[in-house]
């Protein structure tokens, strides 16, 4: 059964004012239960399909439904720089109804429009494929640019992973946000702490990785990145430049045998611990 | 329109910069992430031209280029300076002996190689009218001295006469003008240039058909390395049309690093892309 995050309340800005979102009907702040809804779909859809890449997309969903619940508009734009949590946006963009059960029913299997990666077309709110890491902060700079240019409004976030910081394009990309002051652009940092093949501080260390970023011409703000109210704080909080929120994740989020565990970022479930992740998710 | 530069251009682009203020672009040492900044402005739809030296124009990026622009069609222009042996005693990191046939490699691409400089208006216009991604490996033309330049096609025939055919890409084709004119007629080759491809996109003259299906002794030269060269296209081309040359002769840049540094014409004569070789391997075909 298709089940939705409830859409009762307008999402409000710091200043009180109602937004516009990228749903098109008014709704309230993403809660708690609307986070547990989108894993226990998170976790069918990439169970269904035999798919890994689970903890990495569990790390980076609450922030992922918030920022589409809540601080997109329409003519906003987000790029998954995490291109490996693609899972995660399309669940985000089924919980607004983009996206339906028979899309994610086809997941990452033959004639999909939903690869292991975002699309290069055909997903209106992916406007761009990813999945080699390095290339969305400069895809977010770009586009928040071309927004400046064009005296349009419009806003921009872009979701990076924090092995994703070892790429030297990413900081090219952070460099040339910071000396134009796109002030338009909210790049954010799954920080849990946790790649390919290790921990972050222990392949390449950068810890803390957001003392490196205040060394920038930019707003860092290091946040609880499970916590929707800390999330929506940081999104919203006024900026005359750019802005880095590190968001301080677990990897595997929710379930407590993935939790912290590098493992799965690569393992796909099997059906007992399918069971498990869901009974354990679906207390709350 | 939004012009980006790799923090180059001194003494060169000034004009262009005061000219287009804001919406000209420093992007500074960090090709990456200018192009990929550029993918995004055109998906924006701001028309995007993007100035480098050639060599940095696609080998530090090429994965942006491929991944952001060539996989979304989106029509940002790549202008390269100095293409082939342009940079000369420079050394090896500046030279782009490798560059159309890396990019034609990638979905859309199209390359341009005007051969003389009265050319670059042409072929300026015909890249900014195309609507996908395209490169322009801008080069020095090399007219013999009060010789008529004729306008710009993406195949042109330099010279005329009896002898082989030779086809040239860009401005090295323009090196070999002044001996073969001075040539005997019955003996002078048919001398062409290709100054836009891949060759599917710009298709083989009639008239050049015609010449090597009467004469079919070819040489090729490029300043281009072998692999993913003009002449393997062309060699296609020709052989799925069934008219395959019965000699063939294939000129092209030797190496990146010879040991020893020199300017163009030092580098096109070890690579025997002179004058010299051109007529040996005439002399033999």
């Amino acid at each position: 059964m298709t089940q939705v995050l409830s859409p009762t309340l307008s999402p409000v800005a710091s200043d009180g004012s109602a937004l516009q979102t990228k749903t098109t009907t008014s709704r309230r702040p993403v809660c708690a239960n609307d986070v547990r809804v989108a894993q226990r779909r998170l976790l069918k859809m990439h169970y269904e399909s035999g798919v890994g890449h689970i903890g990495g997309n569990l790390s980076s969903l609450d922030s992922m439904l918030v920022v589409f619940h809540d601080y997109l508009r329409e003519k906003d734009q987000f790029f998954l720089s995490k291109g490996h949590s693609a899972g995660a946006l399309y669940t985000t963009l089924w919980s607004l109804g983009r996206l339906k059960d028979h899309d994610l029913e086809s997941f990452h299997r033959d004639d999909t429009l939903l690869a292991g990666h975002p699309p290069a077309a055909g997903i209106p709110e992916i406007t761009f494929a990813t999945g080699s890491l390095g290339h969305g902060v400069s895809l977010s700079a770009g586009t928040a640019l071309a927004f400046q240019l064009k005296r349009s409004d419009a806003r921009v976030v872009c979701l990076t992973s924090d092995g994703e910081w070892q790429e030297g394009s990413t900081w090219e990309g952070l460099i040339f946000a910071s000396h134009h002051r796109l002030n338009n652009l909210t790049i954010l940092v799954d920080h849990n702490g946790l790649q390919g093949f290790g921990s972050t501080t222990d392949i390449a260390s950068m810890s803390p990785l957001w003392q490196r970023l205040q060394g920038f011409d930019v707003d860092v703000h290091v946040i609880d990145g499970h916590d929707a109210s800390a999330i929506r704080s940081a999104l919203f909080f006024p900026s005359e430049r750019l802005k880095v929120v590190v968001l301080r994740t677990v990897k595997g989020h929710g379930v407590s045998f993935m939790e912290n565990e590098m493992k799965w970022h690569y393992l796909p479930l099997t059906a007992e611990l399918y069971q498990q992740a869901i009974d354990e998710i679906s207390s709350p | 329109m939004v012009f980006l530069t790799g923090d180059l251009g001194f003494n060169a682009l000034e004009p262009l910069k005061e000219a287009m203020g804001e919406r000209f672009i420093n992007a500074g040492v960090a090709e990456q992430n200018m192009i990929t900044v550029a993918a995004a402005l055109a998906a924006q739809d701001l028309e995007v031209w993007i100035y480098s030296i050639a060599p940095f124009m696609y080998a530090r990026p090429f994965e942006q280029i491929r991944n952001d622009i060539c996989f979304h069609h989106l029509p940002v222009k790549l202008i390269g300076n100095g293409g082939g042996y342009g940079y000369g005693v420079m050394g090896p990191t500046h030279h782009a002996i490798d560059d159309y046939g890396a990019l034609l490699t990638l979905p859309d691409m199209a390359a341009f190689v005007p051969t003389f400089d009265e050319d670059v208006e042409a072929v300026v216009e015909m890249a900014g009218l195309g609507d996908g991604p395209a490169y322009l490996r801008m080069g020095r033309g090399e007219p013999p001295p009060g010789w008529h330049v004729p306008s710009f096609r993406p195949w042109r025939e330099l010279t005329t006469g009896g002898g082989p055919t030779v086809i040239g890409v860009g401005p090295v084709a323009g090196t070999y003008i002044g001996c073969f004119d001075a040539m005997p007629a019955e003996l002078r080759p048919n001398l062409w240039v290709v100054g836009a491809l891949p060759v599917e996109q710009n298709p083989i003259p009639e008239k050049l058909l015609a010449t090597l299906d009467s004469h079919p002794r070819l040489v090729v030269v490029e300043e281009h390395v072998r692999q993913g060269s003009f002449a393997s296209e062309l060699l296609l081309s020709l052989s799925e049309r069934g008219c395959p040359p019965k000699r063939f002769s294939h000129l092209c840049a030797r190496a990146h690093n010879y040991g020893r540094y020199g300017s163009q014409k030092f580098l096109r004569a070890q690579s025997g892309l002179d004058p010299t070789t051109m007529l040996s391997a005439l002399a033999t075909i």
